[in-house]
């Protein structure tokens, strides 16, 4: 484990990192709402676009770190990659929320419907509960190598299950919008739009990187703090 | 029996022998009590019956929920049975007793896996005349189809479901556990299963299934292996 010293410092530089994400988010709400033109046919509720895409984006960084991380445990059986894991899903599990909530939003008026059974919402919807399956199990074990190792394993089983899922719901049927920045063509977003949704995506990398560091702080710092509590005499 | 578990020295013979001692082992020991297989047994009739009166019979021909009701079955049927794999080793410390002597810890898991699969199977096989004779559907025409559906859809979920049973009986709220982490991994077999039985029963030609089927096969194969390598993972030192 980490000394108590070096996790309150991390946990510094996650506030800072954090602060310095949330300014750059007001602009991206100012630049999104002002400076970027209206999308002729959704209208308003287009906007939400520069919200919900990025956050989606920093789940899937944040899940794919939990399962990169959970190979690298196992491997190593660093308890400070264990805690580093854990942070990242449940970092992960707040930017889901905030992805589930804002795409029925803009469902609603786009789509006339709050929500669809279609392979992206699907898929997002069940890793989603996957990882608070996984939040779960962490609260239920109290030995910290088992814990370890048992979120380890339904980490890297989760990595595998992720595209069969959304292979299983893709043959079901799709209604999403395809994708328009991450497709073998050209981007066929206009410009300004492009810009302030890449701005956007930096803007959640850099939150993600906040959120992750305060949490591992916050994790290690408990931990020590139960060790001393099992100490004391 | 071998000198060691690790690499390729334990010959093919005595990892047999490990695994067809615990299969003997649990299958003895559910003879004697059938406490997994009647309460199995016993919910999958009531979970196909109420499933039968879940619906607005003027509305919703039975044959249209047949499928998925025949799947939820054996679902939560199988669910009941897996979480007692591990309850089972868990008394008296028994698990530790098996990892004490020196078989291959591979074969430990794959002996309780195949008794699981056996006791599920035979829940499945059961349930499938009281299903045709509930939901009155023709599947005789069918039935090595429907057989070779089931068999797929019931490996992958009972290599996860006994993998994740042996972690999940080992922590603070144990058998509530297992439905909160198995069902995520069942959408892909369920939903495959589902789709296939109704094509099935639908008398369209295999080639229509062919998506499915090869979805259903690769997740057995990946999900196969990788819970054999992965259960090592999750014993103690």
């Amino acid at each position: 484990m980490i000394s108590r010293e070096r996790a309150l410092g991390i946990a510094k530089g996650g506030q800072i990192v954090t602060a310095v994400a949330l300014v750059a988010l007001a602009g991206i709400f100012v630049r999104a709402l002002v400076f970027t033109p209206v999308e002729r046919l959704q209208g308003p509720a287009q906007k939400i676009f520069y919200i919900h895409v990025p956050a989606a984006w920093a789940a899937l960084i944040a899940f794919s770190v939990t399962g990169i991380l959970s190979i690298v445990y196992l491997w190593l059986k660093d308890r400070r990659i264990d805690m580093a894991a854990a942070s990242s899903a449940e970092v992960g599990v707040a930017f889901a929320v905030v992805m589930l909530t804002t795409g029925p939003i803009w469902g609603k008026p786009v789509w006339g419907t709050w929500w669809t059974w279609d392979a992206r919402l699907t898929s997002t919807l069940f890793i989603f509960l996957l990882f608070i399956g996984y939040l779960i199990l962490r609260d239920a074990v109290t030995d910290p190598d088992t814990r370890g190792r048992f979120s380890a394993v339904l980490g890297i089983l989760g990595l595998v299950l992720v595209p069969f899922i959304h292979i299983t719901v893709y043959l079901f049927r799709t209604l999403h919008p395809e994708p328009i920045v991450l497709k073998p063509s050209a981007p066929s977003l206009p410009g300004e739009m492009l810009v302030t949704l890449l701005a956007s995506l930096a803007v959640f990398t850099v939150l993600y990187f906040g959120f992750m560091m305060q949490r591992y702080a916050l994790g290690s710092l408990r931990e020590l703090r139960e060790q001393e509590v099992q100490s004391a005499p | 029996m071998s000198p060691t578990d690790t690499g390729a020295c334990w010959l093919v013979r005595d990892f047999g022998r490990v695994v067809f001692a615990i299969v003997a082992k649990d299958l003895t020991i559910e003879l004697r009590t059938k406490t997994a297989f009647l309460s199995s047994m016993v919910f999958a009739i009531l979970v196909l019956a109420i499933l039968f009166f879940a619906r607005d019979p003027t509305a919703v021909a039975s044959i249209d929920v047949a499928p998925g009701a025949l799947w939820v079955t054996f679902t939560f049927a199988a669910m009941i049975g897996l979480n007692r794999a591990f309850l089972l080793e868990r008394e008296n410390r028994a698990l530790d007793g098996m990892l004490l002597t020196d078989a291959p810890r591979t074969a430990i898991f794959v002996g309780k896996a195949l008794a699981n699969l056996l006791l599920v199977a035979a829940v499945e096989l059961i349930s499938l005349p009281l299903f045709v004779l509930f939901y009155d559907v023709p599947i005789f025409a069918r039935l090595p189809e429907l057989l070779t559906v089931m068999a797929m859809a019931t490996v992958a979920f009972v290599a996860v479901g006994t993998l994740l049973s042996s972690m999940v009986v080992r922590t603070r709220f144990a058998e509530l556990m297992l439905p909160l982490l198995l069902l995520p991994f069942l959408i892909p077999p369920i939903v495959g299963a589902v789709q296939v039985t109704s094509l099935i029963l639908a008398g369209r030609p295999l080639s229509e299934m062919s998506g499915w089927i090869k979805l259903l096969a690769a997740f057995d194969i990946a999900f196969c292996t990788m819970t054999i390598l992965l259960f090592e993972a999750t014993l103690d030192e």
